[in-house]
């Protein structure tokens, strides 16, 4: 099984730390991984802005990129809903089918294909977990609040198999933090607004990290923890399944 | 409707952050009844197959809208109830204000109908000399306030008691500073039993009609729609042309769904049918179009029609609930309104799709299971396409579609985002960038993913 690394674009520039442990647990789960230098980004900010007309550039790219491969793997529920929801091409729909139903994101890959069901992670901190909304309510890669439905978490799941982990609960199990995207400079009121709340419902329980499966998520609170001058840190998810 | 403004939905919700207080306890209020809502629907194990019973029921509607609008109105007419027909807002208070002046009077009372928000009727019976009093505990609160309702369910829920008290106190003679809620609602109920007793016209809206029976459901908590059509010699009722239902055995799916959906009751108080007129009096209903037939030909938004205005995707918003229903400038707020809006005024209500982090809780709550974020996103395609987008951002798309259509491109702007926080952040840490504002840059890293792939991995 071959599988293509597609690392979203902020997470390439701006969190390497989390494509390099979504690559090295990969590989250490036997997987190999191949990473395309030539990839840049899912298209995701235009068409999110209403601009998905300007995306075939990014779509060519993508299909260029990992048409090829067995599985997509991205460390991202958001780019991989985009892609999964509108990777499109008008010259030869049929690959761009194939191909958007090969992405995964990370913790459904390992879920859902390799099955993992130990891990050699050890991780002695108290963590709280965000619900991304696109890997959530897009990807269903756990239930949700709202729907009458058997509760799982795909994410929880494999942190559940890291050794010393403290996960925390939260007053709002899946609220929304706020990020969405380019809202989170159109509407900055209301974007920091929901993320301070969410960090603050983290805090109240005695988090140190905060993980979730969406660098951009986490890139939010992060800017709104330091502006605080709060210890707790953000992780992405891969991180933590990764940390030995 | 709102007097005409020019600020959006991002800019009246920033006036409603100033007051950080105020915008936790809005938050509060409305997340309780989100919960509240979560728990009555675990309490239903078929609550899953019930909102899809719902929305199959309103598809089938929604194809089939003619026959049933026909059926109903041959058979309301067989009953005995005169149907109007308006083909939009204006037409609408026109035939309203026809029968206030047949009824040789000059003041209605009024039970909560958001479609004569959405038509502007009390505004154009107050040009035209006719007092209206809304007998919503809500909406008159709102009323005396000199506002518009905030939410379609809880329409002064943006306001404290001690607001409330305030305003009876200047508009209802009460002593000031009062706001124990016992005595304003007393307060209230005075006020309004003389108004029930007085008033010879009644306006209320409709919840549901049914074809097979020509009869309609007017649901209220407060049964003030009951007290003002059982004592009015006119009851004039106003119907959105998507309220239809087929036959009156799916009120049991709606009825359940709606209550529950809304604030987390098992049914509303009162769920009041209304099939005939009494002896010597008349009831008239206007079936209104405005622009509900144009979102029928729509394809991607004829669904946002099964809506049956619970408002349920309000008090879930994460977004609603911290920028007010006020910053949504129109008559259906929330996730809701911001995909029926742009059907009636694309360039007034432009900003109101991006008032939304895509976040998809409006489309898991909805009884009807409308796709109210698909929605949101496709409502940004059409705007921007019909030349809605503002230009920097046009042209801020347009740079970042070229950087990211190029590998080379990507990887130079990268790399020169990166060096630019390192070496010169005072270019990005400052107020023109509202990231900023309250939120730090993230630390630039020494280098991205792929130069740390092409040095230790590339090749090997």
């Amino acid at each position: 099984m071959t599988v293509g690394l597609f690392v979203p674009c902020y997470v390439d520039q701006f969190y390497p730390g989390a494509a390099i442990a979504t690559y090295q647990l990969l590989e250490k789960l036997g997987v190999k991984v191949v990473y395309p230098p030539k990839q840049t980004c899912c298209g995701q900010p235009m068409a999110n802005s209403g601009f998905e007309h300007l995306t075939g550039g990014c779509n060519e790219l993508f299909i260029k990129n990992f048409a090829e491969f067995d599985y997509i793997v991205a460390p991202s529920g958001s780019c991989v809903l985009h892609v999964r929801e509108h990777l499109h091409d008008d010259k030869n729909e049929q690959v761009a089918e194939t191909t958007r139903h090969k992405v995964y994101e990370l913790t459904s890959f390992l879920t859902d294909v390799l099955k993992v069901d130990s891990l050699p992670a050890k991780f002695p901190h108290k963590v709280g977990v965000h619900q991304s909304c696109h890997g959530q309510r897009g990807l269903h890669i756990s239930s949700m609040t709202e729907l009458v439905a058997p509760e799982f978490s795909k994410p929880g799941s494999l942190l559940n198999m890291v050794q010393d982990i403290e996960l925390v609960h939260l007053d709002r199990k899946d609220e929304c933090c706020g990020f969405g995207g380019t809202f989170c400079v159109t509407e900055e009121a209301v974007s920091v607004k929901m993320g301070k709340d969410r960090v603050a419902d983290h805090l109240k329980h005695n988090a140190e990290y905060i993980t979730g499966v969406d660098m951009s998520c986490l890139m939010h609170m992060e800017g709104i923890l330091h502006r605080q001058g709060s210890k707790v840190k953000v992780i992405h998810i891969a991180e933590i399944l990764n940390a030995e | 409707m709102m007097e005409e403004q020019t600020k959006d939905h991002a800019e009246l919700a920033l006036e409603f952050n100033r007051d950080e207080d105020r915008v936790n306890w809005h938050d509060e209020t409305l997340w309780f009844i989100r919960q509240k809502r979560d728990k009555i629907a675990h309490q239903i194990p078929e609550w899953e197959t019930l909102r899809e019973a719902a929305s199959q029921i309103k598809n089938n509607v929604l194809s089939n809208l003619h026959n049933y609008l026909q059926q109903f109105e041959a058979n309301a007419i067989a009953n005995g109830i005169t149907v109007h027909w308006a083909a939009d807002g204006a037409e609408h208070n026109r035939i309203v204000h026809e029968l206030i002046n047949k009824a040789n009077v000059v003041r209605m009372v009024k039970s909560k109908s958001m479609l004569t928000e959405e038509c502007g009727l009390n505004e154009y019976l107050a040009e035209h000399g006719i007092e209206v009093i809304d007998s919503d505990l809500g909406e008159r609160i709102v009323q005396l306030a000199g506002e518009p309702p905030s939410h379609i369910v809880l329409p002064c829920i943006h306001k404290k008691k001690e607001e409330i008290g305030e305003i009876f106190h200047q508009h209802l003679g009460i002593e000031a500073g009062i706001s124990d809620p016992q005595f304003l609602t007393e307060t209230a109920r005075q006020h309004l039993r003389e108004v029930f007793l007085t008033r010879k016209v009644a306006l209320t809206g409709v919840n549901f009609a049914v074809a097979e029976t020509g009869e309609f459901v007017v649901c209220t908590n407060e049964g003030n729609a009951d007290m003002g059509a059982h004592l009015a010699d006119v009851h004039i009722a106003s119907m959105g042309i998507e309220k239809i239902i087929p036959e009156r055995k799916h009120l049991g799916v709606f009825l359940r769904l709606l209550t529950r959906s809304a604030t987390g009751q098992p049914i509303t108080t009162y769920s009041s049918h209304f099939k005939k007129p009494r002896e010597g009096s008349e009831i008239h209903i206007i079936l209104v179009d405005n622009g509900r037939t144009v979102q029928l030909g729509r394809k991607d938004f004829r669904n946002s029609l099964k809506c049956i205005r619970c408002a349920a995707c309000m008090n879930t918003c994460p977004v609603y609930r911290r920028s007010g229903g006020h910053s949504y400038h129109t008559a259906v707020a929330g996730p809701i309104g911001s995909i029926l809006a742009p059907n009636l005024d694309m360039e007034k209500y432009a900003d109101l799709p991006f008032a939304s982090t895509l976040c998809g809780s409006c489309s898991n709550v909805c009884p009807v299971k409308i796709d109210i974020h698909q929605q949101l996103y496709k409502w940004r395609q059409v705007l921007v396409k019909n030349g809605y987008a503002p230009t920097a951002k046009k042209a801020g798309m347009q740079l970042m579609t070229w950087t990211l259509s190029s590998p080379g491109a990507y990887r130079m702007a990268g790399k020169a985002g990166r060096w630019v926080l390192k070496h010169a952040p005072f270019a990005v840490n400052n107020s023109f960038n509202p990231w900023y504002k309250q939120r730090d840059m993230p630390n630039p890293p020494a280098q991205s993913f792929g130069e740390w792939f092409a040095k230790n991995k590339a090749g090997k």
